[in-house]
């Protein structure tokens, strides 16, 4: 079983719900990523989102741009970033890693290297946010003989007939925009979300998290109920990036420790 | 070449791309889960609207009375007797109403908006070019429009800039990578991707997510129609070769598709040199680049060893893009259609020479195809004749050749 299955079948059994917050690695130095993840980790994160900084990141608003020309101006590389997720995995054996980033990256590396590496550097899971299913088959194939999770994105426009088509090439777990937006955006409408988990659940048992605009405990704990985990992007990489020092930048992580509490008492 | 022979080294042209929008191992749809359902919305619609008489038809009626299609083409025998080799051809492109091929696909993608109810546009633009044919069709059909644009390219196109406003446009400068074209594409997707219930996103090139390469590539197909039909009446017969410049590659799809077929008929896609391939400062993806991602396609894209796609150069704002149409990669790929490059220097002396001999000023985009034209015509015999695409006017340069002179225009 991978890291991801285990832990969502752990959490099941206690009735909890994963805690997934996003970074971008190297942002805004490479030092700092790796003590970031370990920090996350010990307010309460059961699975860390590491982006992977693009030149051309098309689907992410201002806070997450601006976190990936930060981490490109120290030249941080998909190589540099299994650099750092192997360097976490000295200390941390048990949280599952789960790398997001666009296809270009990967592509270039190979897919099959990037398979060989990720493995190598404990990486569990690997999200492509412009990598749909029709487009996805060959790299789902590798990234399924080196035992890492491909995980897909459901948006609020997804058919049914998609829906059924990306759970089928996904593991791991499946990503639910919950908004026509970017990242970072501010709208987050949870009767929306509801109705559209409820579709998800037609077609698939795999755990579902929620991601795009859950920005602090109360919008957290609004969306919880309805799904398997929630993910924390722009408010967090946001608040990371207004402190100026490294000890400032570690105590912002106190953000996940308030969510944290918020979804545990739901 | 024979029929049969070329049948045998190439594929039918016209089963292209395929159903999932490829061309080889180009195209394709690489974006967001979101933007997903537009795309089969989009597609839907352009194969029932393009079978649509009605909708041809009004097509057909704006192209010609509202852009003045036919296009000329026009003999430029000063010319071509200066340069004392083939005989050259112009696709005067630059005709058109608002100066460049653009207006040819803007129309045909806003009376697409029209038939499905959209009541907002948006476009990305470089060198202006397509932002102001896409707010003069807005302005006519009454529809809201944004136009991306970045920092840097509005600050070397003040003239479009101002145009676009004028039309009732809003220019919104897209600050985020290097400020150019790829990152006001950026920009206009993630507005797509907020607004995709009720906006439609006009692509000015033939490039992005299926179907657009398609669809810009038909729309613009009436300019290698035409010319097809033009030289056969003027001159007989076919023309030795076809040369374009290549930005996105709408403008050389335009011409070169028609003539696919004719095995007669060399062909020549014109890249942006910069200050030289050999600097690493130009925009010469098919020329120097390799496979990748971007906007949506897969296709040859000037990028690093880490996969980052890298800052272009060009004098000319509209060739200045990392990436290309998917279906030059492959027409690159399966050795129809040569690719090639231009300076800088060699355009700027294009423009300023036709403009002198023929009285025809090109725009800096348009050089870059006049520059090699110039050049091939020169090991080619005078019985032989070349067909080179004006893509547009060179107006909106002129404050941009005026400052390289060292002159200030208020
Ligand atoms: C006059 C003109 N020609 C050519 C181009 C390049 O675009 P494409 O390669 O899509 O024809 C532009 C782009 O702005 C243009 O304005």
């Amino acid at each position: 079983m991978s890291r991801l299955a285990g832990l969502f079948s752990e959490l099941k059994n206690q009735g909890r719900k994963a805690l997934v917050p996003y970074i971008v690695a190297g942002d805004p130095t490479q030092e700092i990523t790796l003590p970031l993840m370990h920090e996350l980790v010990a307010k309460g994160a059961d699975i860390l989102e590491i982006g992977v900084p693009f030149s051309d990141p098309m689907a992410e608003g201002p806070v997450i741009q601006l976190a990936h020309e930060r981490a490109l101006a120290n030249h941080t590389s998909l190589s540099k970033t299994l650099e750092i997720v192997s360097a976490f995995r000295k200390d941390n054996q048990t949280t599952p890693v789960v790398l997001m980033g666009y296809t270009n990256p990967v592509e270039r590396m190979g897919y099959s290297e990037f398979a060989k590496r990720a493995t190598a550097a404990g990486v569990d899971g690997l999200l492509t946010v412009d990598l749909p299913p029709e487009e996805a088959s060959e790299l789902s194939a590798i990234l399924a003989e080196a035992g890492i999770d491909n995980i897909f994105l459901l948006a609020p426009t997804s058919t049914d007939e998609r829906i059924a088509q990306t759970a089928a090439l996904a593991s791991g777990y499946l990503y639910c925009v919950s908004l026509k937006g970017v990242t970072g955006a501010g709208h987050l409408d949870v009767e929306a979300v509801k109705a559209q988990m409820d579709k998800i659940r037609a077609h698939t048992d795999l755990p579902v998290t929620v991601g795009f605009g859950i920005k602090d405990g109360a919008s957290a704990s609004a969306v919880a109920p309805h799904c398997e985990g929630v993910v924390v992007g722009s408010a967090l990489v946001e608040s990371i990036a207004a402190s100026s020092t490294d000890a400032a930048k570690l105590a912002a992580c106190e953000l996940i420790a308030d969510i944290r509490k918020a979804i545990d008492s739901i | 070449m024979t029929k049969q022979a070329m049948e045998n080294r190439f594929p039918d042209f016209r089963n292209f791309p395929d159903n999932k929008g490829h061309f080889g191992i180009h195209g394709g749809r690489f974006v967001s889960e979101t933007l997903i359902h537009a795309l089969d919305e989009l597609t839907e619609a352009y194969q029932r609207l393009s079978a649509d008489p009605a909708f041809q038809a009004e097509f057909d009626n704006d192209l010609a009375h509202y852009v003045g299609r036919p296009s000329p083409l026009y003999h430029a025998e000063r010319w071509s007797r200066e340069v004392g080799g083939a005989q050259i051809y112009l696709k005067r492109e630059d005709l058109n109403h608002t100066g460049a091929h653009k207006v040819n696909n803007t129309i045909g993608q806003a009376l697409l908006a029209k038939y499905m109810g959209k009541k907002r546009i948006i476009a990305e633009t470089g060198a202006g070019q397509h932002g102001v044919a896409s707010a003069t069709v807005a302005a006519r059909l009454g529809m809201e429009c944004q136009v991306f644009m970045g920092e840097e390219d509005i600050r070397r196109q003040a003239l479009n800039v101002y145009r676009m406003k004028l039309l009732g446009a809003e220019v919104i400068s897209v600050t985020s990578g290097s400020r150019t074209l790829k990152d006001a594409m950026n920009e206009a997707m993630r507005d797509w991707v907020t607004n995709v219930d009720n906006t439609f996103y006009i692509i000015g090139t033939a490039a992005g997510p299926h179907p657009y390469p398609m669809l810009v590539r038909d729309f613009q197909s009436i300019i290698g129609r035409e010319a097809r039909r033009q030289f056969a009446e003027q001159a007989g017969g076919q023309p030795d070769a076809l040369v374009a410049c290549v930005g996105g590659g709408s403008n050389a799809i335009g011409l070169f598709h028609p003539f696919l077929e004719d095995e007669g008929v060399a062909m020549y896609g014109v890249e942006a040199g910069g200050h030289g391939v050999e600097t690493g400062q130009h925009a010469a993806p098919l020329s120097a680049g390799i496979p990748g991602v971007l906007h949506g396609n897969r296709t040859y894209l000037m990028q690093d060893s880490d996969g980052q796609i890298m800052h272009t150069h060009s004098v000319s704002a509209g060739l200045d893009y990392p990436g290309v149409g998917p279906e030059h990669s492959w027409l690159k790929d399966i050795g129809r259609v040569n690719y090639v490059s231009i300076n800088d220097d060699e355009a700027l002396a294009a423009f300023r020479k036709l403009t002198l001999v023929e009285g025809i000023m090109p725009a800096l985009e348009s050089s870059h195809a006049v520059a090699y034209a110039e050049k091939l015509a020169q090991t080619m015999r005078p019985d032989q004749s070349i067909i080179v695409n004006l893509s547009g006017r060179g107006d909106k340069d002129i404050h941009t050749v005026a400052s390289i002179d060292g002159i200030g225009i208020e």
